[in-house]
């Protein structure tokens, strides 16, 4: 264990923190996605500081299953900005109030 | 090692930096593949090579290539959402929101205590281990995963396909 285990953390929370302000504060929902993927990265990092912190190899294995679940949905999410592009002309979250009543 | 360590969380951070407040989408996502090669980095630093490696392969290759396959094809000639506002109450009080999560997940992590676990004994390479585990005591999850990614692909199929009425 070379690197100490708050350092770890803490990038994971700076991370994760920098995601969500992403989800937030911008409208583009393509950048939406990309933010949400990187807080799924920030679990990651901290999975996998705690799986070498414990030296267990569970950590490992659900940051396996956690990029698999990623990889779904950003297929997913993906056909629906296409669809909902085809069908609107926007990617802007805020012109997507059908809602909204 | 430190610094190793150090050099890579800064570039992860100022990229993750860069993807939110760019105006384009696509510079958005070549930052965003920076910060998967600095996190991956990070990763091999933690004696975890395999998820090293499918984080370049599967995410800085394949969603990323997804991403910029999508952004090219929606042609977004406009630069995004005008600024008109830039100091609009949302994004106060997002960016307000994400501090104070990330403030009280700190707080919650510091009280914890944690005690490491003994040196791992010398056996199987983080790969073998990994593959072990994933057919042994993680096998109907791993089935069940592969069933999520069927669904995937019939979901994205099926979008792509119709028009959404």
């Amino acid at each position: 264990m070379v690197v100490p285990l708050p350092y770890i953390l803490g990038l994971s929370v700076a991370l994760f923190a920098l995601g969500a302000i992403g989800v937030l504060i911008r409208r583009n929902i393509l950048i939406i996605l990309m933010c949400l993927e990187m807080m799924l990265n920030a679990v990651n990092l901290a999975f996998i500081g705690f799986a070498d912190y414990f030296k267990a190899v569970d950590g490992q294995m659900f940051v396996f299953f956690v990029m698999t679940v990623a990889a779904a949905e950003v297929a997913v999410g993906l056909a629906l900005v296409v669809a909902i592009f085809r069908q609107r002309a926007t990617v802007n979250v805020d012109d997507l109030n059908i809602l909204k009543w | 090692m430190d610094l190793i360590f150090f050099g890579l969380a800064g570039v992860a951070l100022i990229s993750g930096v860069l993807v939110v407040f760019q105006t384009h989408p696509l510079r958005s996502a070549l930052w965003l593949i920076v910060n998967f090669f600095a996190v991956a980095g990070i990763y091999l630093l933690l004696h975890a090579e395999f998820i090293a490696a499918i984080q370049i392969i599967v995410y800085a290759g394949a969603i990323m290539v997804l991403f910029l396959f999508v952004i090219m094809l929606l042609n977004l000639r406009q630069p995004e959402e005008p600024t008109k506002e830039p100091y609009s109450a949302q994004k106060v009080v997002g960016v307000a929101l994400s501090a104070a999560a990330a403030l009280f997940l700190s707080y919650g992590l510091a009280q914890v205590k944690m005690s490491p676990a003994a040196p791992a004994k010398v056996g199987l390479g983080n790969t073998e281990s990994i593959a072990k585990l994933l057919f042994t005591d993680y096998l109907l999850p791993f089935e069940v995963t592969s069933v999520l990614l069927l669904v995937a692909i019939v979901g994205a199929v099926v979008l792509s396909k119709s028009k959404l009425k």
